[in-house]
């Protein structure tokens, strides 16, 4: 069937594990981009959630957001607790203390917790194998504390401990390669996914999570008060996102790599950019040296996707 | 089958004691002078001896977070530390008695950096004083390897559910060989029911744990904690009374040597007891009124007991094995000070810091803090305390 994605929202399940009623900012990318990932999860499933945005907004006590089993510990170490959930599982199903009902275990984490202070767990978790996915929600800087940069925060960024000025760009260094981190570990499933192409996300994450061993998706998820943007612009940015070739989609599948769409020519870098108050004080060169920085890093996931 | 009598290092036997109360997942990271213990459990897994999942983790930040979500999913955990590998997991201990989530952790008391010092003491043991774990402090290897048992049935217990620490001295406990009544797997199976975690993370009957809390409850949350930790204090004898009708040995908050009616009383927490019991055996030899306590429980603190061993003597010399620096002196000093402010009748107070970082103190040494405390308790000191045996 040609057009099939125009009919495919009928086949979206219409529970919602990540209940409407959380405390997310209006145009919240992430929020979205959870929900979806949500849809896409079968319903015998543990969630591990970083302290972060999602677990501000979705779990203040008494109330909650999550109609699934959900955990949260700390900031740096989601991927520590779901290893913990992951080998509990498996011991009291060998020896007959819990059915065997193939639960899984998904960890969340946002940026911070994940390419900061939360890589050690994360690469610990990869190594070992555990048969868990993990998630990154990159909102590109610190949100729930304000908006601080992180290493994912991109070049050129002005954040509140970034700030451009006088003397500074804002954010002087480029974007962490967290995707490339986690497919050095050598596992089974590493893709890339954006809020605002809901199928692909939903497709990468069912996948993710039913491949045995660790996966890992890392989701663009727009931040309308953290990128000074439009709240009524967050899918949009996330579309531009992906077809200025700044955020470019792909799987690795057991080392191969993939492009996720068709992208005949990019767009420029500067129809992204201008749309956000971030990156408002960018220079004509600075913008020129992101294009080119971008053009350079998206041929070479092409190359490798050949 | 009843237990056994066998020589064997005390680390190999507090991992085998976890082995009997058939943990399901072991998280642990390598750290001196614990490494012992998750050396055997691995080696115990590796043999099919235990059937445990055994995470080897790649800090002990990891390992207590792993040991969160076994214990969260209904696993019955253990994991073992010691100095540095306690101070990295310190954020995380927090979570496990505020979450209510009973891990079992044997700690081998060690020196802080720095300088870097493996060898032990208390500082590390002091440093998580007050992070509402349960703490039991053995003195020798048959309480390290019992109190290990009677941990999993106390932190378990749906009264109290929060996690126990079981703490043994670095080295002079770890590395040793000591003669252990090793207890039979049905004894320990009959002792010890089947960890049934109220409500565990289970698709059948979603839970959220770890929600945020704030500030219109935030105080709530903490009292009840402190509640419930205190509040564990008769289901802690109760376990304890139980293990001595099932096991024969017999624990409880303090432990009395020669105690009875003296006088003067050393007040000491560990395996120095057993030295300090031989130094009170030749001044009683020598016609000295001396006596010992040791501690056994630190968290909850047995206030009530505590008062009354102590209520008839007129000096009491604490020894502390951690320094609070620029404060009173030992924390365990000052505690102890504490709990005796408001009674009418109580003993004299001198604490003495010794045995940092493996210096050893010896019997004669228990004797010079004591004979120095009595005359601090006639003359009166300079300071709150004072550091035994530093060379000047």
């Amino acid at each position: 069937m040609q057009n099939y994605n125009v009919y495919a929202s009928r086949l979206v399940p219409k529970r919602e594990p990540f209940a409407p009623g959380h405390r997310a900012c209006i145009g919240c990318g992430e929020a979205l981009a959870v929900r979806l990932a949500c849809k896409a999860l079968p319903q015998n499933v543990i969630i591990a959630n970083a302290t972060g945005c999602m677990e501000v907004v979705s779990s203040q006590f008494p109330m909650t957001a999550w109609r699934m089993p959900w955990i949260h510990t700390l900031f740096e170490n989601t991927a520590a607790v779901a290893s913990g959930v992951e080998s509990a599982l498996k011991a009291m199903a060998r020896k007959g203390k819990r059915p065997d009902t193939g639960t899984k275990v998904v960890a969340m984490a946002g940026d911070g917790g994940t390419s900061d202070i939360g890589i050690q767990a994360l690469s610990g978790a990869l190594e070992r194998g555990h048969d868990f996915l993990y998630i990154c929600f990159d909102n590109e800087a610190y949100m729930n504390t304000g908006i601080q940069r992180s290493s994912a925060t991109p070049f050129g960024a002005s954040t509140t401990t970034s700030p451009a000025g006088k003397m500074s760009i804002g954010q002087k260094t480029w974007k962490k390669n967290v995707p490339a981190i986690a497919a050095a570990h050598d596992i089974p499933y590493v893709a890339t996914a954006s809020h605002s192409y809901p199928f692909d996300l939903m497709a990468k994450v069912a996948k993710g999570v039913a491949m045995p061993g660790p996966a890992y998706i890392h989701i663009n998820s727009v931040c309308p008060t953290g990128w000074r943007s439009a709240p009524d612009l967050s899918v949009r940015l996330g579309r531009l996102a992906v077809q200025t070739g700044v955020f470019p989609l792909y799987e690795i599948e057991n080392g191969k790599y993939k492009l996720s769409m068709e992208l005949p020519e990019l767009k420029p870098v500067q129809d992204y950019l201008k749309l956000q108050g971030r990156f408002r004080h960018l220079s004509e060169d600075t913008i020129r040296e992101i294009q080119q920085r971008v053009v350079e890093e998206y041929e070479k996931i092409k190359e490798k996707a050949q | 089958m009843m237990g056994e009598r066998i020589g064997i290092e005390v680390s190999q036997a507090i991992a085998e004691a976890a082995m009997l109360s058939n943990v399901d997942v072991v998280a642990a990271y390598p750290i001196t002078p614990q490494t012992h213990i998750v050396e055997h459990l691995a080696e115990l897994v590796a043999n099919g001896e235990l059937d445990a999942e055994y995470i080897p983790v790649e800090s002990e930040h990891s390992a207590m977070s792993a040991c969160l979500g076994a214990v969260a999913t209904g696993a019955r955990t253990f994991t073992a530390t010691a100095g540095q590998g306690l101070e990295l997991m310190h954020e995380v201990l927090y979570v496990a008695s505020s979450m209510r989530l009973p891990v079992i952790m044997s700690v081998a008391n060690r020196a802080l950096s720095g300088p870097l010092n493996v060898w032990g003491d208390q500082s590390d043991l002091m440093s998580v004083r007050d992070t509402g774990w349960i703490q039991i402090v053995a003195a020798n290897g048959q309480e390290a390897v019992d109190n290990i048992i009677c941990a999993f049935a106390i932190g378990e217990d749906r009264r109290v559910l929060l996690p126990v620490m079981v703490h043994v001295d670095g080295f002079y406990l770890t590395h040793v060989i000591e003669p252990i009544i090793m207890p039979s797997q049905e004894e320990v199976d009959q002792f010890l029911p089947p960890y049934d975690y109220p409500l565990p993370l289970d698709t059948e009957r979603p839970v959220t744990m770890g929600a945020f809390a704030p500030p219109v409850l935030y105080p709530e949350a903490k009292k009840a904690q402190d509640v419930n930790l205190r509040g564990a204090m008769p289901v802690i004898l109760e376990h304890w009374d139980r293990f001595e009708k099932e096991f024969g040995r017999k624990y409880g908050p303090l432990e009395h040597y020669r105690s009875e009616g003296a006088k003067t009383l050393l007040l000491t927490m560990g395996s120095i007891g057993d030295t300090a019991s031989a130094a009170v055996d030749k001044m009683r030899d020598e016609g000295k009124d001396v006596g010992l306590v040791q501690l056994r429980l630190w968290r909850p603190f047995p206030f009530a007991e505590f008062r009354n061993a102590v209520r008839d003597a007129d000096l009491l010399v604490v020894v502390d094995r951690a320094i609070s620096f620029g404060g009173p002196g030992g924390p365990f000093c000052s505690e102890v000070r504490a709990a005796l402010y408001d009674e009418e009748k109580r003993p004299k107070v001198t604490g003495f810091i010794a045995g940092l970082g493996g210096r050893d103190i010896t019997v004669a040494g228990f004797e010079e803090m004591v004979a120095r405390g009595m005359e601090i308790a006639e003359t009166g000191a300079e300071q709150e305390y004072e550091i035994y045996g530093v060379r000047e």
